[in-house]
């Protein structure tokens, strides 16, 4: 009988079903399909990862030897979630308002954007989930061993390391592949969330199906379990009530504040009135899981030998008796809190990391500013797979080093007590105006240290960190510094101890802290924010900017959003200002939708410095003010509605100014066109003039002589017939009056025609092309399309002024259009010039290339004639010019997609 | 923003009947804590101390009966809500 292979079969196989379930949940998402995903229930089912392993495996083994204080650990969540109206649904509110992505984002946005304060959580959140995550594997690792146990083909007890090991490695590759498939935290994890919830299901079937067995199957019936409870060793209730009140505070207060919690929460949420649903379902699901905890563990008590691992009881009763399908179903259960858990911590706490970490370093060492171009989407995702990584493995060096000796409920109840230090912080942010980050941080600091001497390293014994004279006497010999009786309150319990004096004193420093320091404008703005969610739901805080910026700020966008994300961002603002092109008025309404969509990929704090970098600093409007004091709203929305007008105006003014500056602009170049036009026109005529005069008075010309002038004036004619030529093509152009030939040919010989009708590729001039992209069939007008790229190369030829010129010609299909970029390595063209470029007559700088600047307005008249359009695209690594064609004209598309 | 003139003193029925949901919601947490504090006071008599399954079935009933109340409270909550997002919100807290 090969219980054991069966168990690894069995488990192996959930595995890849949940595999499967996440994948396919990811699928319909990404379609749009699978309303379900976001339906009420799942979300409350999601919320049960708060029932981890500990609760499954620990809860029974709590009851066995303190009686009903586990309910504790229930009866806080269940408290915080009736009373949902107060605090979760401002949290939900103001953490999809101002885009939130974890507990640490939601601290520093509430107190100024401050990163040292999302660093300080992100420190204490990872030293708090550590444990917790150890705990997990332990439970499954000894889970595993009780089935060795029974298992008689089993001769050695096997590896225990090893199997933690696989379990940690098959657990980060879940995580990475379902949690980080996109940046934006704000896009839910839709595999994710589904897998956990299916978890949810698992675990509680099991625990109900061991439960009725026992009361039931074992029990002999509801009066004789209740019979064996009055007989067993937990018998009489006799909680202290110090205990009974401090966990119940400290489990409500871990479920608000911890990461894992935060992220199913709230960065999960989808919709505020899911909270309606969860308020009843969740106490519900929390009941029923600790509806049968007393009865197994009686029943464990009574029936298995007395030095049996208490915690274990939910599986080596149904194993006693002989059900191994039962027991079978507990360890799944068991083995998907576990799993749940460390998913959704892992991904909660790695996107606190990379965001408040690992990208703020990041950006800090590769150049210091935020206007560097290329990609860093990748270094935040990879930042996210590579903590995630070492989360995993932090939490099984944990399980290692601390060799799993414990009682599982005893490392559960020290991962709350660190969470719950963010409490104060958090709920003076949410409902008091006051509290500032100076305040914050020196709560949070206190109620850490606090934890950290009392609780958290004594934990690991006396002798092991803190050396047992420190226990005895206290820390430097001073007996009131002992950690277990800290100001002389002996014999109180040890978690309670170290529960109120962190707490106290936390809440105590946050609190005078705050009422003693002064506020900086950005912190009082969020602060309003925050507190008065529901009265405010925009976000206050204006940038004022110039249009210098807009092409700063696309290169940084580009390389958080991606270019493509980053384009539409911009041109649709722009589009909305009635502007054309990429590059939008940099108002204080686009500003903030900007950094919005910033903190989504990178956190609030990291996103407002990036955009402070390159705008400046953040002015406080008097209209943000009247938020913050509203005693004196009347006078100031007055003049509130006065800045507006004279920031509207001052906006329109510029607007003006730019207008203008264009039109006196091309009036010079119109008088330098025509100067230019009569300068052309006179050289080939002054040379024809001399040369046919020549032909006429000279006798004795020789036959090469007169063949030379002859060709000479032939040139000349030439040259201005081609001039003549281009006027013409643009007077019809615009006039409408154009004829076009319907052809069909290839993207790609269009393109080769081109490039030899301007010399080609060269050492001198390279010319990079996409060839696989460029199998796309056109319908149009193809010797007017080609004209369009012989005209963008040749300016590329012309003023590409690198050392090694090279063009870069990339096609790529999009929804519906058709993108062909022509990107040179030169200098680029500077912003004052991208205005005029397209217009007629215009050249940049001096006539040294010749031409008469006509080129591009021709280019601009065609591609609107063909239904499509060019446009300069700044931001790239040199001058770049986008010609897009409407998809329509494709008639297939093999290449690109 | 108590002192808005255009605030109406006395409200429709419906926002009137929401309001006072939002009370009992708000209230909802303190029973909660008051009704799973009164097992502390149970300590029986030194021969017959109070007992485990008495609680346990006492706090499940407890359990039960926040259950339906917050189901009770929430769906008045969310049925009221829905008609008149704009106006719904809680003021002066």
């Amino acid at each position: 009988m090969a219980t054991l292979n069966l168990l690894v079969l069995v488990c192996l196989s959930y595995v890849v079903f949940l595999f499967i379930v996440a994948f396919a949940a990811d699928r319909a998402a990404r379609d749009g399909r699978g309303a379900w995903l976001r339906s009420p229930l799942v979300y409350t089912l999601s919320l049960s990862i708060y029932c981890t392993a500990w609760t499954f495996y620990g809860a029974v083994g709590f009851a066995a030897r303190s009686g009903l204080e586990f309910i504790t650990i229930y009866l806080g969540p269940t408290l915080v979630m009736i009373g949902w109206w107060w605090t979760l649904r401002k949290m939900v509110r103001i953490g999809r308002s101002q885009r939130i992505t974890s507990i640490a984002d939601m601290i520093s946005s509430r107190y100024g954007k401050s990163n040292l304060l999302a660093v300080l959580v992100t420190l204490i959140a990872v030293i708090g989930t550590t444990p917790y995550i150890a705990l997990q594997l332990q439970s499954v690792t000894l889970s595993f061993g009780a089935f060795t146990e029974i298992d008689p083909t089993i001769r050695e007890i096997e590896n225990e390391q090893s199997t933690a090991f696989l379990v940690a490695v098959g657990l980060a590759l879940f995580t990475i592949l379902f949690g980080t498939r996109n940046l934006d935290a704000n896009e839910r994890h839709h595999g994710v969330v589904i897998a956990i919830a299916l978890e949810a299901v698992v675990k509680l079937f099991a625990l109900l199906a061991v439960g009725v067995f026992v009361v039931w199957g074992l029990g002999e019936g509801v009066g004789h379990t209740l019979g064996r409870i009055d007989a067993s060793n937990i018998a009489t209730w006799d909680v202290p009530g110090s205990r009974w009140a401090g966990l119940i505070f400290l489990s409500a207060a871990a479920f608000l504040c911890l990461p894992r919690m935060f992220q199913v929460m709230v960065v999960e949420n989808e919709n505020e009135g899911h909270l309606r649903t969860a308020a009843w379902a969740f106490p519900t699901y929390l009941m029923l899981m600790s509806l049968f905890v007393i009865p197994i563990a009686a029943v464990g008590l009574e029936l298995l030998p007395s030095g049996a691992n208490p915690d274990l009881f939910v599986l080596t009763l149904p194993l006693m008796a002989g059900q191994e399908s039962l027991a079978i179903l507990s360890f799944l259960g068991g083995f998907s809190s576990a799993t749940s858990m460390v998913i959704v911590a892992a991904i909660a706490l790695s996107t606190m990391v990379s965001n408040h970490i690992v990208m703020p370093l990041f950006l800090r060492f590769t150049g210091g500013t935020a206007v560097v171009s290329g990609d860093v989407r990748h270094v935040a995702l990879l930042a996210r797979r590579l903590s995630i990584a070492g989360i995993v493995l932090l939490g099984y060096l944990y399980f290692r080093l601390s060799g799993g000796g414990t009682a599982l409920a005893a490392i559960g109840l020290v991962s709350f007590a660190g969470v719950a230090q963010f409490l104060p912080a958090l709920w003076g942010g949410l409902f008091w105006r006051g509290a500032t980050r100076i305040g914050a941080l020196s709560g949070l600091l206190v109620g850490f240290a606090i934890w950290l001497y009392c609780l958290f390293l004594p934990s690991f014994g006396p002798g092991v960190i803190l050396p047992r004279e420190v226990f005895d006497e206290g820390l430097l010999g001073l007996s009131w510094l002992r950690p277990q009786a800290l100001f002389g309150t002996e014999g109180m319990d040890k978690v309670v101890h170290a529960v109120m004096w962190s707490m106290l004193l936390n809440t105590a420093a946050f609190f005078f802290v705050s009422i003693f320091s002064f506020p900086k404008p950005l912190e009082r703005l969020q602060g309003a924010q925050f507190v008065n969610v529901f009265d405010h739901s925009r976000t206050a805080g204006s940038w004022t900017g110039g249009l210098a910026q807009s092409e700063d700020l696309m290169v940084m966008a580009q390389r958080i959003l991606g270019s493509a994300e980053a384009q539409a961002l911009f041109s649709d603002v722009a589009r909305q200002q009635g502007l054309s092109g990429y590059l939008p008025e940099p108002s204080p309404d686009f500003l903030q939708k900007l950094e919005r969509e910033l903190s989504g990929s990178v956190g609030a704090a990291t996103a407002h410095a990036m955009i402070s970098q390159i705008v400046g600093r953040a002015t406080v409007s008097v209209e943000d003010l009247m938020a913050v004091a509203d005693e004196t709203a009347q006078i100031m929305e007055y003049s509130s509605r006065l800045e507006a007008k004279s920031n509207e105006q001052a906006r329109t003014a510029r607007q003006l100014r730019v207008a203008n500056e264009k039109l006196t602009k091309l009036s010079v170049q119109k008088d330098a066109f025509l100067s230019q036009v009569s300068h052309e026109l006179r050289t080939p005529m002054t040379s024809i003039r001399a040369f046919s005069e020549i032909l006429r008075d000279s006798d004795g010309l020789t036959a090469t002589e007169q063949e030379k002038y002859s060709s000479i004036i032939h040139d000349e004619s030439l040259r201005l017939t081609r001039l003549l030529d281009d006027l013409l093509d643009l007077t019809v152009l615009e006039s409408g009056q154009v004829m076009l030939n319907s052809q069909t040919g290839t993207l790609s010989a269009t393109l080769d025609h081109a490039i030899s009708a301007t010399g080609g590729t060269s050492k001198k001039f390279q010319i990079l092309r996409e060839s696989l992209n460029e199998q796309i069939t056109l319908k149009t007008d193809i010797d007017r399309l080609a004209q369009v790229f012989i005209n963008l190369i040749a300016n590329a030829q012309k003023y590409c002024d690198a050392k090694s010129p090279k063009l870069n010609i990339q096609c790529k299909m999009e929804q519906d259009r058709l993108v062909v970029d022509f990107i040179d390595n030169g200098s680029g063209i500077a912003l004052e010039d991208q205005v005029v470029i397209f217009e007629k007559f215009s050249r940049i700088g001096e006539t040294k290339a010749g031409g008469a600047g006509l080129g591009l307005a021709i280019c601009r008249e065609i591609m609107e004639r063909l239904g499509g359009s060019v446009a300069y695209l700044p931001g790239q690594s040199g001058a770049a010019f986008r010609v897009v064609l409407p998809k329509s004209l494709c008639l297939s598309e093999q290449g690109p997609r | 923003m108590n002192d808005d003139p255009n605030r109406p003193v006395f409200l429709e029925r419906r926002t009137y009947r929401r309001r006072r949901m939002a009370d009992a919601a708000s209230l909802l947490p303190v029973l909660g804590v008051a009704l799973t504090s009164i097992p502390l006071l149970w300590h029986g008599t030194p021969e017959n101390p109070a007992s485990t399954t008495d609680v346990m079935l006492y706090l499940f009933g407890v359990w039960v009966l926040l259950v339906v109340l917050s189901a009770i409270v929430s769906r008045t909550l969310g049925n009221v809500g829905t008609q008149n997002r704009d106006n719904d919100q809680p003021k002066g807290r």
